[in-house]
C-alpha cells in the first residue's frame, strides 16, 4: 500500500452496508408430484422458467455415456403437431429460446420471455418435457453434430487437457471418468429406441421440479404451473443415488503430445469432495486463498510475479459425488517445468500454515461481497435454485451463506487444507510440445512420465 | 422499459452518466476511455490493450494489483477491455462502497506515472505474450480475430492492424510509449464515467467532484484520419488458410454503414434474420435441411466510424469439402437477396431482441456499459432508450432493399480456414484475390 498523498482525498473508508436478502422462495408441489418453485422478482415485465429433472449423466447405461444429454438436447426436436424447425419457430415468435441441456446431475430446461407471453410459452416448455416426439432425422442429426463437437474439443489443447484430466484421473469403469456428453465412441453408438426409453425411464411429476422466477405472483405461479403440468400422469425412476468415485491408481505424470505447441496446459489435482460435505464452505474459503479468484496466491505468483501465463486457477467439482480438485493454467513452453514447481510449492504451502488474517478477510468478503452481484437476473436466480434442487442443497443455504462464510476462522480453513489436498496423490497433466515438455516433466523427480498421443483415449481399453 | 438517467460534464471536460436504481444494494462504476487499438503509432500495435494492462499495475496511491485486491476487498468484481476505439474499466459492488471504485478510478486518471516501472512492464508485457499464445496462436482459428480486420480494412486504415498485436511490436514498446499514450489519451475529456444502481444522484455527484473535478483536462490529441471508405469493397476478397483445426469455418464479411446510421438499424435485422436464434436462415439451411454444418450464425462489430461489418460465421461438419461450405453458404445470402426478408421473419427477429434487450439490461454493469457507449459514439447516452424503436422502425422492404445493396457478391470478403492436410487444388490454396 502506497502512503495518502498531501492535499488529495484520502482512501475512502466504506458507508453503511444496505441489507440484501437472497429473493424468498416459495415451495409447494401440484398433487401428482411436480414440485414448483416460484420467486417473485417484479422489477421488470419477465419471467424465467426453468425445470430440472432427476436425469442426468450418472443415470446414463454403461456403453451409452452421453445418453443424458444427447436426450435433453433431443426434447425440442418435436412436440405433436410441430417438428423440427417449426417447434423452434414457435418459441421464437414468442420473443424466446427455450435452451435444453443435462450435467451430471440432471437435465434442465429454461427460457426467459416477456410476462405477456409466459402462458403459451410454459404450456410449450411442458409439452416438450412430457411428450417429445424425437424425430429419427433430427436425433441422427444432433448425434452427429455432438460427434462433431467432441471432435472439436479434442482438437483444442484447453478442452484435450480438461477431458484427459478427467480420463487419467478416475478408473476407466467410472462414468466421471468419461465427459458428461460421453466419448466419440459411446456417442456414436446412441440409437433413437435408447432416447426414447431413457425418456420413458426418468421424465415424470416425481422427478420434475419447475422453477418461476420473475414478474409473478405465487397463485399465478401455481395456477400456470397447474394448466401445464398438473395432469401429467407418469412413473419415473430418479437418477442413481450412489456414483462411483474409485480412481486409477498411483501417481501419474501425463504428457499428452502436442508437437511444436508454443504454451503448455497444464492441469494438476486428484480427487475432491462430493458437494454435501460438511467441510464444504471452508473448503470453497480455502480454495478461494489457493486459486479461486483474482488477488489468490496461485495466479497472483503465475501471472503477476513470474509472468508466466494469462491466468491460473484452482476449483473444486462440485457434484453428487466426489468430482476433481484441480489448479489450471496455460503457460508458455519454456517455463512449463518452473511453472509445475510453483503450483507444487503453493498446495504444500496451503496445508503448512493457516493463512494470514489478511487472506483470510480477502477471500471471506470477496465471497460474501459478490453474492449478491450473482443475482440479479432472473435466469441466475433459476439456475442456482435448479443446481440446489439437483445436488440437494438445504432450502436455508442462500439466506445463511454470507454470515457462515464470515464466521469462518484461520484454523478451520487450514484444517480444511490439510484434509482435502493431498500433495502425495496428485496427477500431472500437461498437453504440450514432447521434445520441450517431457526433460523438464522428467528432470522434476516425480516419477516417470506417460507420453500419449493426443488421440489416445484412456477410457478405451486401458 | 425506460432506463432512467441524468448526465451532466465537469469543467474538465469528464462526461457523467448517472442512473439510478434501488432493487439491489449493489452499484456499477464504469468508465469508457475514447481511445483504443486504432490510435496506435506505427510500429505498436498492440499496445492500447498492453496499456489497459498497466492500469491494473498501480497509481500514486495504489501499489501494484492493489486495485484488483480492494475491490475483491470491498466484495466487488471488476475487469477492463480494450477494442478498435475504446477501452472500458469497470466495478460491479456493494452500494456502500462507492466511493472506493470511483477513487480507485480517479487514482489511475490523474496520477498513473508515478507508480510504472520497467518491471512492471517487462511483466504485463509476457502475461500479454501468454493471452496471445492463448487466445490466438494455440488456439484452433485463433488467428480469425486478426485476419479478418486485415481482409476488410485497407492496410493504412487504423482498423487493419492487429489488436492484440505482434510479438515483435509488444516487444518494442517502452516506459516512454506508457507515458505518452497516458498523456495523451486518459484524459477527463476523453472519457465518460456511469455510475448505475443503487446510487442517490445528489450523493454521486458530490463524491465525482470530489475524486475527479481536479483533474486537468488534456492538451489535445491527434485526430484520428478519416475513416470513411467506398459503401461497399467494390471486389470480391478471398483468403484461404491453413491452420491445425478438424472442420472448415466460414467467415463471409460484408462491408455496412457504421453503427448508428439508419442504415445499420436494417443491416442489424438482416443480420438477425440470417443469424439469431435457431429458425435463422443460417441454421434452418445449413444445420439442419443440408446438415453441413454444427454451428452457424451472424453479428456485426457495431463499429461506428467509417463503416462497419456485417459477418457471417459458420462452422463445417469435420470431413465437409470446403467448397462445399462456401457454396452453401453463399447460396443462403443469395436466397436473401432473391426472396427478400418476410413480415414473419421480421417479427420473429424483433421478438428474440425485445426479449433479449430487457434480459440484458437487468444487471446494472451492463446498464452502466450501455449509457458509456451511447455517450462516447454518440454523445447522448439517452439514445440508449431509443434504441428498440429504431430496430423497430425498420420494415422488412428496408432490410430487403438492405440486402440487395450490400450483400451483393462485390461485397463479400471471404476468411476460410481449411483443416491443413485438405488444403488442394480445388480451393485455390492460399489466394488473396482483392
Amino acid at each position: 500500500m502506497s502512503a495518502p498523498m498531501a492535499g488529495l482525498p484520502p482512501r475512502p473508508q466504506p458507508g453503511t452496508p444496505r441489507p440484501y436478502h437472497f429473493p424468498a422462495v416459495h415451495r409447494t408441489a401440484l398433487p401428482n408430484g411436480v414440485k414448483v418453485l416460484v420467486v417473485p422478482m417484479p422489477r421488470l415485465p419477465i419471467v424465467t422458467a426453468m425445470t430440472y429433472v432427476d436425469a442426468g449423466a450418472t443415470a446414463d447405461p454403461t456403453g451409452a455415456e452421453g445418453l443424458a444429454v444427447l436426450t435433453a438436447a433431443s426434447l425440442t426436436e418435436g412436440i405433436a403437431g410441430y417438428e423440427g424447425v417449426r417447434l423452434i419457430e414457435r418459441f421464437e415468435q414468442l420473443g424466446t429460446v427455450a435452451s435444453v441441456w443435462a450435467d451430471w446431475e440432471g437435465s434442465y430446461a429454461r427460457l426467459t420471455v416477456l410476462k405477456a407471453q409466459l402462458a403459451p410459452a410454459l404450456e410449450m416448455l411442458a409439452e416438450v418435457l412430457r411428450a417429445p416426439t424425437f424425430p429419427v432425422r433430427e436425433v441422427e442429426r444432433l448425434r452427429d453434430i455432438r460427434l462433431a463437437d467432441l471432435v472439436q474439443q479434442l482438437a483444442e489443447p484447453r478442452g484435450l487437457a480438461d477431458e484427459r484430466f478427467d480420463a487419467f484421473l478416475y478408473a476407466p469403469t467410472t462414468r466421471y471418468a468419461r465427459s458428461v456428453g460421453g466419448t466419440p465412441k459411446t456417442v456414436g453408438g446412441i440409437t433413437r429406441e435408447q432416447i426414447v426409453a431413457f425418456h420413458d425411464r426418468h421424465y415424470g411429476p416425481k422427478t420434475t421440479t419447475l422453477i418461476l422466477v420473475g414478474d409473478l405472483t405465487l397463485e399465478a405461479g401455481v395456477e400456470l404451473a397447474t394448466t401445464a403440468f398438473g395432469d401429467w400422469r407418469h412413473a419415473a425412476v430418479r437418477g442413481p443415488a450412489a456414483v462411483d468415485t474409485t480412481t486409477a491408481s498411483g501417481r501419474q505424470i501425463v504428457l499428452v503430445e502436442k508437437p511444436e505447441a508454443p504454451q503448455s496446459e497444464l492441469r494438476v489435482g486428484h480427487l475432491g469432495v462430493p458437494r454435501l460435505h460438511p467441510d464444504y464452505l471452508p473448503i470453497v474459503v480455502m480454495n478461494g486463498i489457493l486459486g479461486g479468484f483474482f488477488s489468490s496466491r496461485i495466479n497472483l505468483n503465475l501471472r503477476e510475479r513470474h509472468a508466466f501465463t494469462y491466468g491460473a486457477s484452482s476449483s473444486f467439482a462440485w457434484r453428487r459425488a466426489a468430482g476433481p480438485f484441480m489448479v489450471g493454467t496455460a503457460v508458455k513452453t519454456e517455463v512449463t517445468g518452473r511453472a509445475l514447481e510453483e503450483i507444487l510449492k503453493e498446495i504444500d504451502a496451503m496445508r503448512a500454515a493457516p493463512p494470514t488474517a489478511s487472506e483470510l478477510a480477502l477471500a471471506a468478503d470477496y465471497l460474501a461481497g459478490v453474492f449478491p452481484l450473482r443475482f440479479e437476473s432472473t435466469a441466475a436466480v433459476a439456475g442456482t435454485l435448479a443446481s440446489a434442487e439437483s445436488l440437494g442443497i438445504p432450502e436455508d443455504f442462500y439466506s445463511t451463506y454470507r454470515e457462515r462464510v464470515r464466521a469462518l476462522t484461520a484454523d478451520q480453513v487450514h484444517a480444511a487444507a490439510q484434509a482435502h489436498l493431498h500433495p502425495d496423490r496428485l496427477l500431472v497433466l500437461a498437453v504440450g510440445d514432447t521434445a520441450a515438455v517431457a526433460p523438464m516433466l522428467e528432470g522434476m523427480g516425480l516419477g516417470p512420465v506417460t507420453r500419449v498421443a493426443a488421440d489416445l483415449d484412456p477410457t478405451e481399453g486401458r | 422499459m425506460k432506463i432512467p438517467l441524468e448526465t451532466y460534464t465537469l469543467p474538465n471536460g469528464l462526461r457523467v452518466v448517472l442512473s439510478e436504481d434501488h432493487a439491489t444494494p449493489i452499484v456499477a462504476v464504469n468508465l469508457w476511455y475514447h481511445v483504443g487499438s486504432a490510435n496506435e503509432r506505427e510500429g505498436r500495435t498492440g499496445f492500447a490493450h498492453l496499456f489497459e494492462h498497466m492500469l491494473f499495475q498501480g497509481s500514486a496511491q495504489v501499489g501494484a494489483n492493489e486495485h484488483f485486491e480492494l475491490i475483491q476487498r470491498a466484495g466487488g468484481t471488476l475487469n477492463g477491455s480494450t477494442w478498435l476505439d475504446r477501452t472500458n474499466y469497470y466495478e460491479t459492488l456493494p452500494s456502500h462502497q462507492l466511493e472506493l471504485a470511483l477513487w480507485l478510478e480517479a487514482d489511475r486518471m490523474a496520477r498513473l506515472l508515478p507508480a510504472m516501472t520497467q518491471e512492471k512492464l517487462d511483466t504485463q508485457r509476457d502475461v500479454v505474450m501468454n493471452e496471445r499464445r492463448w487466445s490466438v496462436d494455440n488456439q484452433p482459428y485463433g488467428t480469425w480475430w486478426e485476419r479478418l480486420p486485415a481482409l476488410c480494412f485497407p492496410p493504412e486504415h487504423p482498423f487493419h492492424h492487429s489488436l492484440i498485436g505482434s510479438m515483435e511490436d509488444l516487444t518494442e514498446a517502452s516506459l516512454d510509449d506508457v507515458a505518452t499514450f497516458f498523456r495523451t489519451y486518459y484524459t477527463p475529456d476523453n472519457a465518460v464515467l456511469t455510475i448505475a444502481g443503487d446510487v442517490d444522484p445528489a450523493e454521486a455527484r458530490r463524491l465525482v467532484e470530489r475524486h475527479f473535478g481536479a483533474i486537468p483536462r488534456g492538451t489535445g490529441r491527434p485526430a484520428l484520419p478519416d475513416m470513411s471508405l467506398p459503401p461497399t469493397f467494390g471486389g470480391r476478397r478471398r483468403e484461404v488458410v491453413e491452420d491445425a483445426v478438424v472442420a472448415p469455418r466460414l467467415f463471409l464479411a460484408f462491408r455496412i454503414p457504421p453503427a448508428g446510421a439508419d442504415a445499420w438499424y436494417a443491416a442489424y435485422l438482416l443480420s438477425a434474420v440470417l443469424g439469431s436464434g435457431e429458425a435463422c436462415r443460417l441454421d434452418t439451411a445449413l444445420v439442419r435441411d443440408q446438415a453441413i454444418a454444427t454451428s452457424a450464425g451472424a453479428y456485426t462489430y457495431d463499429l461506428t466510424k467509417g463503416s462497419d461489418l456485417l459477418v457471417v460465421d459458420v462452422t463445417a461438419r469435420p470431413g465437409t469439402d470446403p467448397a462445399a461450405l462456401e457454396s452453401a453458404v453463399e447460396g443462403v445470402i443469395d436466397r436473401v437477396i432473391s426472396e427478400g426478408v418476410s413480415a414473419e421473419e421480421r417479427r420473429r427477429a424483433l421478438a428474440l431482441l425485445e426479449t433479449a434487450w430487457v434480459t440484458e439490461l437487468q444487471s446494472a454493469g451492463s446498464r452502466a456499459d450501455a449509457l458509456s457507449k451511447f455517450a462516447t459514439y454518440h454523445d447522448d447516452p439517452a439514445l440508449l432508450n431509443a434504441e428498440l424503436a429504431r430496430y423497430d422502425g425498420v420494415s422488412a422492404e428496408e432490410a430487403t432493399a438492405f440486402a440487395r445493396r450490400y450483400l451483393v457478391a462485390e461485397n463479400r470478403a471471404t476468411l476460410l480456414y481449411v483443416p491443413r492436410a485438405e488444403v488442394g487444388a480445388e480451393v485455390g490454396a492460399g489466394e488473396v484475390a482483392a
